[in-house]
């Protein structure tokens, strides 16, 4: 039997898999552009096809709040936010992490006011990087949905927070075809859910959340930084498993035509789809350029990309977030600072792209590796970090 | 509704459910009112708390001193995150993978319920979780150090509404946050003290009898923020009922009930020994033009009393 592919958008998808996944417990609050995924959702629950209880918070902080009860009460657990959402859950991200509950969340890449805008970019998910959550970027529709099937068992077995990100319109409200996984298997490939611990074993009651003083909370903390280390070793094995059960294989990096490339760009999102086909045509005529598309960016994977980029000449970073900094975005300085592992490294430049959902189109990228051949070929960067597609 | 020895002989059945050894100051209302309201519980209950005077006196790692579940997230959200843990018990009964019966108590602090975790507890009680809030309120931050909240009344002394040459302590009366949860048309809603165990275990039992949210606001004196000997805690509470500075009511099903009333041989008092009791009122007996404030909060009192005696016909 030949495979079946269907015509979805992101949102739809997403909403899909949370379908199959059929959590305990949703806890969401609406926001543009993830509020389909959960309106999408909600509709399941009416129509009786999922066993989950939906809370219908009165904000993101509740719906944050609400998901690390049911998940200390021994729940799979999901929602789903974008931009200000996720900005406002902002302190019980971290709370979540710390408590190490498996919360999953597919979360829609939109930028954060002021001024506000409801389009693409990574700030808002960049912003939460260093909150103790695993991070997973998708390049497009069939990405995300295999991510998010594969973060459920993820989490779990790393007893940590996971998002699954979708570039916010350019995959969410974008139809693209892809392949769904039967019902059936994904519940194999998840597998039952059996918590660590929970609040409603009373026959064994214990705190949760208890008050750190300076004698234990850097032990706590050094075992979370521990999981997300471990989370290195988890996320291929669960990758591995997809791999051989669904045929597509996925690992914390992807290469594009990078092992002969002398200079070449490193992105994340939709962004690695439009780059390439400026890497194909360029190819075509003879330039030596490839890209890494960075999938996993938390636990960062400096070990991969180091060894990935060693032989390259010129990278450009590119960025859809800047860190407001004075240096640039935030894959930048975090890839800059892997590569210094290397005795010889190559040039590496930033170009902080579509922010506010400024398109980023073929032209564009094309600039960059006519930027990139002309840095290997002088020697020079005129700078360090530019801004693409800005009227300056 | 439990008898003392009934709640006595549950005592010795259950163990103390808040163990000794917890860090609470001398003579604080809350643990009172805790051992009282889990006494008051026939089934197991879990507990969810903001972060406040009880959470970080009760929780000190390695040491608890809850012998029931307990969780604590944040400072905001005892009833979000209680409705999650609710939610969960309700997939998980559904499916078959759950089969006790039990009981939720939310609680916090007036900072964590009538300021910061107000829009939560508000959420929480228009979805119907079927959870019992427990406002402990005494009237300030009293776990940062004394600073005032929307619950602090008018002319108390406290940190950021300090009694100053100028000014006479906080500006503003406080939020009458009893009334807004009636509002919210929930089951049952109360007002109680420390120090009166059978108004207290009676409500929780009801609270948690109620098939939907309920709410209990129970004023719990505080002699570090307040400035009273920690030994007057109950008989604080006791005054606040007397002056009716804090009348004991419930709201059950919509129907407003008194549950203690001045009576001929045992008048309401003054809301002037109210103010003399506590050193957060002391500015006011010492400023030669305090007088007019003390007839503002007495007039105050005595129209919340005749209201809520209309409410309570």
């Amino acid at each position: 039997m030949g495979k079946k592919f269907v015509a979805k958008t992101g949102n739809e998808t997403m909403a899909e898999a949370m379908r199959q996944i059929n959590p305990d417990v949703v806890a969401a609050y609406p926001i543009t552009p993830a509020t389909e995924i959960v309106q999408i959702f909600a509709q399941f629950v009416a129509d009786g096809v999922v066993n989950t209880e939906f809370v219908a918070t009165e904000s993101e902080h509740s719906a944050m709040s609400a998901c690390i009860g049911a998940a200390a009460a021994g729940a799979r657990v999901m929602t789903s936010t974008s931009s200000q959402g996720l900005a406002l859950m902002w302190e019980m991200l971290y709370i979540a992490a710390g408590l190490r509950l498996p919360i999953v969340m597919p979360e829609v890449n939109r930028t954060l006011s002021s001024p506000i805008n409801i389009h693409c970019d990574h700030s808002d998910t960049m912003g939460a990087r260093d909150v103790g959550w695993i991070q997973i970027f998708s390049e497009n529709v069939q990405e995300a949905y295999d991510n998010l099937i594969q973060a459920v068992v993820i989490a779990e077995e790393a007893k940590l927070p996971i998002m699954v990100t979708t570039d916010g319109f350019i995959i969410s409200h974008g139809m693209e075809s892809m392949e769904m996984i039967p019902d059936k298997e994904v519940t194999d490939f998840i597998g039952e859910y059996k918590p660590a611990y929970s609040v409603l074993d009373v026959d064994n009651p214990f705190t949760v959340g208890a008050i750190d003083f300076t004698d234990y909370y850097f032990e706590h903390k050094r075992a979370q930084i521990e999981a997300m280390s471990e989370a290195k070793k988890i996320i291929p094995q669960v990758q591995q498993r997809f791999g051989e059960r669904f045929g597509r294989k996925y690992a914390a990096i992807e290469e594009y035509r990078l092992s002969d490339a002398e200079v070449a760009i490193l992105v994340l999102g939709s962004t690695a789809g439009t780059a390439k086909v400026v890497i194909d045509e360029l190819r075509e005529k003879g330039h030596p350029v490839g890209m890494l598309k960075l999938r996993v960016f938390r636990p960062f994977p400096f070990e991969e990309i180091v060894r990935a980029l060693s032989s390259v000449k010129v990278l450009a970073v590119l960025d859809r977030s800047d860190g407001v900094a004075g240096i640039g975005g935030p894959v930048f300085s975090e890839v800059r600072s892997a590569m210094y592992e290397l005795d010889i490294r190559p040039r590496i430049v930033n170009y902080v792209y579509g922010l506010g959902g400024r398109n980023i189109d073929l032209a564009l990228i094309q600039s960059v590796f006519t930027d990139l051949e002309k840095i290997a070929k002088t020697g020079k960067a005129e700078k360090m970090v530019s801004y693409l597609g800005v009227r300056e | 509704m439990a008898t003392l020895k009934e709640l006595a002989a549950r005592a010795e059945e259950k163990g103390e459910l808040l163990s000794g050894g917890h860090r609470a100051c001398l003579g604080c209302g809350h643990p009172i009112v805790i051992r009282q309201a889990l006494l008051a519980a026939k089934e197991p209950v879990i507990v969810g708390c903001v972060t406040g005077c009880l959470e970080v006196t009760t929780t000190i790692f390695p040491y608890t001193a809850w012998r029931v579940p307990f969780i604590h997230s944040a400072f905001e959200n005892s009833a979000a995150t209680v409705s999650g843990i609710e939610a969960a018990y309700r997939a998980l009964k559904k499916q078959g993978k759950y089969d006790k019966e039990l009981r939720f108590m939310a609680m916090g602090g007036d900072g964590g319920t009538y300021d910061i975790g107000f829009q939560s507890l508000s959420g929480a009680a228009e979805r119907g979780h079927r959870m019992l809030y427990l406002c402990l309120d005494n009237e300030a931050y009293m776990n940062t150090g004394i600073q005032r909240s929307s619950a602090t009344p008018k002319g108390a002394h406290t940190t950021t509404a300090p009694a100053g040459k100028v000014i006479p302590g906080k500006q503003q009366h406080r939020k009458d946050l009893t009334a807004c949860m009636v509002a919210h048309r929930i089951p049952y809603v109360a007002q109680t003290i420390a120090g009166n165990w059978k108004d207290l275990t009676t409500k929780v039992e009801k609270a948690l009898a109620a098939d939907g949210p309920s709410f209990i606001n129970v004023l719990s004196p505080c002699p570090t923020g307040w400035g009273y000997k920690p030994e007057l805690t109950l008989e604080m509470g006791q005054l606040a009922v007397d002056t009716c500075f804090w009348p004991i009511y419930e709201v059950e099903d919509g129907k407003w009930k008194l549950n203690h009333q001045p009576t001929e041989k045992k008048p309401k008092k003054p809301l002037v020994e109210w103010l003399k009791s506590q050193r957060r009122f002391a500015h006011l007996f010492k400023a030669t033009d305090s007088e007019e404030l003390i007839a503002e909060l007495q007039e105050r009192v005595d129209q919340d009393w005749e209201e809520l005696l209309a409410k309570c016909e």
